[in-house]
């Protein structure tokens, strides 16, 4: 990974482009836990709702090792490989 | 473990110094957080029951915040401002609050994150036995299990990494980036709107200290507060943008010097870079130091293919969009603007001038290396193949100038000549000085009033209302205007190819305290 320093003044923060949204919902969907206390409990509704209303789909489960850091590049890449879709449960 | 030792103030700014000899119990709090508010009054209750025999200090995270702590919780205990976060760091806090209780060589045993009741119960239980000092009364069933806590502040995005640097030593602390292996670093520079266009070379770490070795400044130190944005440019910063624009660390100081030099009231960047006309700033470098970083002062000096000339006053324009902001379509409003907007930077010929380098005229050192900002737009040639007289010659540049901004624009502001070596060497042989060229071109270019006034023919020149409802009198259209304003405002450089009788010419902007102010700096010897 390169890391670079910002030449700006910093009073914006670092934009990125979203992804194209494809329209539906298919494939293998990753659940991220960013350790966030009782973030596992939003994790666990969050996984027992859409299985329900999505009986297709399948659902996989990630734990970051701190929320005050990046995923390690191999999560990264192990997330990537294995799903189509993430949702990260972000913070309070 | 032994915990890291460190000295804060308290509030009265006396320092109190960790380890103390004593039980040590360090409360880190923040005011934002819901939890630490929670957890106040009983960091107060243990510093009335314990605080005789055991150091009970709460340690703030800002110092705005650590006062109205204070007030509102009626904080007897001691509140240490860690305000510069080193301690909360050094103490690896990923939540607050988070207590940290240390024996009197400053072992840790025990630490609590958040808030658990259990584990406050059990905490009060423990220093009680340490201390032989009963544990104080709390009505428990206020207070809920558990809460979490919050983020602390020395791991918020931005500041982590100032902290980690400042740490380990390292002089930078621009916000690090991180480019996923994914992405491409040149198109993701495009997609942040950090090039002017170009690629530009990725400002890794590694990049910008090797960049900073080339000033002895400190990377921390401000150079110039940009506008529009009003920036903070710091020498790091003006590092991260020379690496972008493929800048070599010994052409820093110049960038350094050439940005101190537009920042500043008498230049006037913000009107430069705003103006509907092409304004550009156009740096002229002269001194020894010309020849030290290679620039370019001879054939196309002007143009392309060298990498100091090129690079410097790219530099400066990333700086200025950068870090001032000022990017076209924003506050940069040029109506066309011209190619001089991506770099224009060229140093004099000073061996080759028969006269005083433009440095030495403007009050420096003749070995002093001097940068000199002009708010200009691009250059454009003037030919004369044929005169063979100073005074030809003369008339020549002088008729090539009059088309700058409009030919019956006169009385205008600052202009810059650059005389080419064969132009210089004609000029020479007769021991014209600057003063005569100058003199020559004011004189040719006189014209009376009436040649100039805007009119049916060409709607532009010297408005006649300027004279009155009636306009100007007979008197007035015989009267002889020059082109420029002054002599003075005629700047002369020498620069170009040995072969080719062609000068150029960059024409200005609004000159004066109502736009801009040539301004020369010195650069810093290295």
């Amino acid at each position: 990974m390169t890391q670079i320093l910002d030449p700006t003044d910093e009073r914006v923060p670092v934009r990125r482009a979203l992804s194209q949204r494809t329209g539906s919902l298919n494939g293998s969907v990753a659940l991220v836990d960013i350790s966030k206390p009782r973030g596992d409990v939003l994790m666990d509704r969050l996984a027992a709702r859409l299985a329900e209303s999505l009986p297709g789909v399948q659902f996989r489960r990630y734990r970051k090792p701190t929320y005050t850091k990046p995923a390690p590049d191999a999560l990264r890449r192990q997330i990537a490989a294995e799903n189509h879709f993430v949702i990260e449960a972000l913070a309070d | 473990m032994t915990l890291p030792s460190f000295k804060l103030q308290d509030r009265r700014e006396q320092p109190r110094a960790f380890p103390t000899g004593r039980l040590a119990l360090l409360c880190f709090v923040k005011e934002d957080c819901p939890t630490c508010n929670l957890s106040m009054p009983l960091i107060e209750a243990a510093y009335r029951a314990f605080g005789e025999l055991v150091d009970v200090w709460a340690v703030g995270q800002d110092a705005a915040g650590n006062a109205l702590l204070v007030e509102r919780h009626q904080l007897s205990a001691p509140m240490l401002d860690d305000s510069a976060l080193r301690v909360s760091f050094a103490y690896a806090l990923e939540i607050v609050p988070a207590l940290v209780l240390a024996d009197a060589q400053g072992q840790e045993l025990r630490r609590l994150i958040g808030f658990s009741k259990p584990e406050w119960q059990a905490l009060f239980t423990e220093v009680a036995q340490l201390s032989q000092r009963p544990a104080p009364t709390v009505d428990w069933d206020a207070y809920p299990d558990w809460r979490p806590g919050c983020g602390s502040k020395s791991v918020e995005p931005g500041i982590a990494e100032r902290l980690a640097a400042e740490a380990e030593g390292s002089p930078l602390r621009a916000r690090r980036i991180e480019i996923a292996p994914a992405d491409d670093e040149f198109e993701f520079m495009f997609d942040q709107g950090l090039t002017d266009g170009l690629p530009v070379v990725p400002p890794t770490p590694e990049r910008v200290i090797r960049m900073l070795a080339g000033t002895r400044r400190d990377p921390q130190e401000l150079v110039a507060i940009v506008p529009p944005n009003m920036a903070p440019a710091t020498v790091e910063k003006v590092a991260v943008n020379a690496v972008m624009a493929g800048c070599k660390p010994e052409y820093l100081p110049v960038v350094i010097a050439a940005l101190e030099a537009v920042c500043t009231d008498e230049f006037n960047i913000h009107g430069v870079m705003a103006t509907t006309w092409g304004a550009t700033p156009v740096i002229v470098v002269n001194g020894p130091i010309r020849h030290r970083i290679g620039m370019n002062m001879g054939v196309s000096a002007l143009g392309a293919g060298n990498r100091a000339n090129a690079t410097i006053g790219r530099a400066l324009k990333l700086a200025l969009r950068n870090l001032g902001g000022a990017k076209p379509g924003g506050v940069e409003r040029a109506a066309l603007a011209s190619p001089a907007k991506y770099t224009m930077c060229f140093a004099e010929w000073e061996e080759r001038s028969p006269w005083e380098p433009l440095h030495v005229e403007r009050g420096f050192g003749a070995s002093d290396n001097v940068v000199t900002v002009f708010a200009l737009e691009g250059p454009r040639g003037i030919a004369d193949q044929t005169s063979r007289t100073a005074r030809a010659l003369g008339g020549s540049l002088g008729l090539g100038l009059e088309s700058v901004w409009h030919p019956q624009m006169h009385f205008y502001g600052d202009t810059l000549l650059v005389v080419c070596p064969e132009h210089a060497m004609t000029l020479e042989r007769e021991r014209w000085s600057k003063n005569d060229l100058r003199k020559r071109i004011q004189e040719i270019t006189a014209r009376p009033l009436r040649d100039l006034l805007a009119d049916d023919e060409s709607g532009d020149g010297i408005p006649p209302r300027r004279f009155g409802p009636d306009g100007p009198s007979e008197d007035q259209l015989s009267q002889l205007i020059p082109k420029f304003r002054g002599a003075e405002n005629i700047h002369i450089a020498v620069a170009g190819g040995e072969a080719g009788k062609f000068s150029a010419i960059f024409g200005g902007w609004v000159s004066g305290p109502t736009g801009s102010i040539v301004v020369s700096r010195k650069i810093e010897e290295v």
